[in-house]
């Protein structure tokens, strides 16, 4: 019976994608036509749309998006020019490695979400402290990659380079850099949709007045259900947006990887 | 190239004397080794496996310090900046990010050499050992042959004074590694450099070399130096004659089976 389905599996992948949302749009709306639940417990994709057409007129939308892009993006870029440095000190310096390893470990054993009331307590601004929390969550994984990326350097590689007596500026350069690229963007992809949770962990314990987080609350308290089906289905777009872009750099960046 | 304070020594190009290494853990591998190159010499490193022959290489090459004795290459210690060598090793070592010519380049590009000069350079080496055609090729698309020959070219592009090879075609099939033999002996002679060689094979090594150094015992030194009278270049059959076959034979008993 597989092989019916074998005509799908050479179409482009957008295409194959929009049919499998089609799908899902499908299955849902039966879901609610058939359980017959009430527009609060389970709203319809039809609801869901005339909120979401609703909620971008105002511009309510729009505004809330582009606050928590703006705690986003910050907090991926700050994870990741945090852990870049450390990954790089941790691969080189076992000294390093045995004196940080152990905290950065046992950090990772707390959830981000029970520090973060704490952050609200130290930082004034509620902007900044929710941006260092989507640093928080995103800066272990750039990390562990990082060091994994520097790691898998094959001795070889080194030698040759000592044996043309390059530089230690042009062994990082010239070799660490490019070998350790394809981890290293691995990991940015992992961080970039991490980066959404973290912003939203962040609003989540300083809803206030703005961001996506905000509007979720609200429209929870209000029993607006097709509305929290849009923030998410938007925080899904968003974070779905930044995955593309990494993807998309990292095509550019490792084209030799596409050979053969 | 240029070369400042030249002490040449035609005989003695490359010098080893009385070299001592240990592993960190104390274990030493290489006692007393001594040797030297004339310039311009092709000459083979045989010997069991693990007895030290690659470790060898790399105190030649400056790798590695020695705990005792020196290596002078054209009177300076390859310690120094600027050895000029060239090293190739058992697996082809090639970036797998920079094309064919980005890795022949890659020596020019270490040292500061860039423009049209370096270009042609590249160019000219790529066509010396056959590959003009794939300059923009990945490492990944070419076949084992064909990557060690760019790791070939890309040990030669800065025209080093010393060739080190490691087992350069202990990773290909049977009889790519006769072909590359000859290929290599072809380069050698269009591109004049002394060759010190560590390889498995003792055919290859009688078949390239004017002399094979023999290495025995734990820790290692050099037992044997055993000529190679055929002239060069090698005739076509030259693996069925009389004298090569001599040659492979005094190899053969002088490797110490433990």
């Amino acid at each position: 019976m597989f092989r019916s389905f074998r005509f799908l599996q050479q179409q482009p992948l957008w295409l194959t994608s929009l049919f499998s949302f089609g799908f899902l749009l499908l299955v849902w709306q039966m879901v609610v036509t058939w359980g017959k639940y009430d527009r609060f417990i389970l709203p319809g994709p039809l609801d869901v749309w005339r909120q979401f057409q609703l909620v971008v007129a105002d511009g309510r939308l729009l505004t809330h998006s582009l606050y928590t892009i703006s705690e986003i993006i910050p907090g991926l870029l700050i994870g990741f020019l945090i852990a870049t440095p450390l990954g790089y000190l941790l691969a080189k310096s076992p000294l390093a490695e045995r004196f940080i390893s152990p905290y950065l470990i046992a950090s990772q054993a707390i959830p981000v979400i029970a520090v973060a009331p704490l952050l609200t307590i130290w930082i004034r601004s509620t902007y900044w402290a929710r941006v260092l929390v989507a640093v928080l969550v995103v800066f272990f994984p750039i990390l562990v990659n990082i060091v994994a990326g520097l790691r898998s350097v094959p001795q070889e590689y080194y030698e040759l380079f000592h044996s043309l007596r390059a530089s230690q500026w042009q062994i990082f350069r010239k070799l660490e850099v490019p070998a350790a690229l394809p981890v290293l963007l691995a990991g940015l992809k992992v961080g970039a949709t991490l980066s959404v949770i973290g912003a939203l962990v962040g609003e989540f314990v300083q809803p206030k007045s703005q961001g996506l987080g905000f509007l979720l609350i609200t429209a929870r308290y209000q029993f607006k259900t097709d509305l929290v089906f849009v923030v998410l289905l938007t925080l899904a777009a968003i974070a779905l947006s930044m995955y593309g872009f990494i993807a998309l750099l990292e095509k550019r960046l490792l084209r030799w990887r596409d050979q053969r | 190239m240029v070369t400042k304070k030249v002490v040449m020594d035609k005989t003695h190009f490359l010098i080893v004397r009385d070299v001592d290494y240990a592993f960190s853990d104390g274990k030493q591998i290489l006692s007393h080794v001594t040797f030297s190159l004339p310039q311009g010499a092709f000459v083979a490193l045989v010997g069991q496996s693990g007895v030290g022959k690659s470790t060898l290489l790399r105190i030649v090459s400056g790798l590695l310090r020695p705990f005792r004795g020196e290596v002078l290459l054209n009177g300076r210690s390859p310690h120094e900046a600027d050895p000029s060598i060239g090293l190739v090793f058992q697996h082809d070592n090639l970036l797998p990010w920079r094309t064919a010519y980005g890795n022949v380049r890659l020596p020019l590009e270490l040292r500061g050499e860039n423009g049209l000069q370096a270009h042609e350079r590249v160019q000219a080496m790529l066509k010396l050992v056959g590959l003009e055609g794939y300059a923009d090729s990945y490492p990944a698309q070419l076949s084992g042959g064909m990557a060690q020959r760019v790791a070939l070219a890309r040990a030669l592009v800065h025209q080093p004074s010393l060739l080190l090879l490691d087992e350069p075609f202990g990773a290909l099939d049977a009889l790519t590694r006769e072909r590359m033999g000859r290929e290599l002996l072809r380069i050698w002679q269009a591109h004049p450099v002394t060759v010190l060689m560590v390889t498995h094979s003792i055919t290859e090594a009688v078949l390239l070399a004017d002399e094979v150094l023999v290495m025995n015992g734990r820790p290692a030194t050099i037992t044997h130096r055993i000529p190679v009278p055929l002239t060069r270049p090698r005739e076509e059959n030259v693996e069925q004659t009389a004298v090569f076959q001599e040659c492979v034979t005094a190899v053969r008993s002088a490797i110490q089976i433990s």
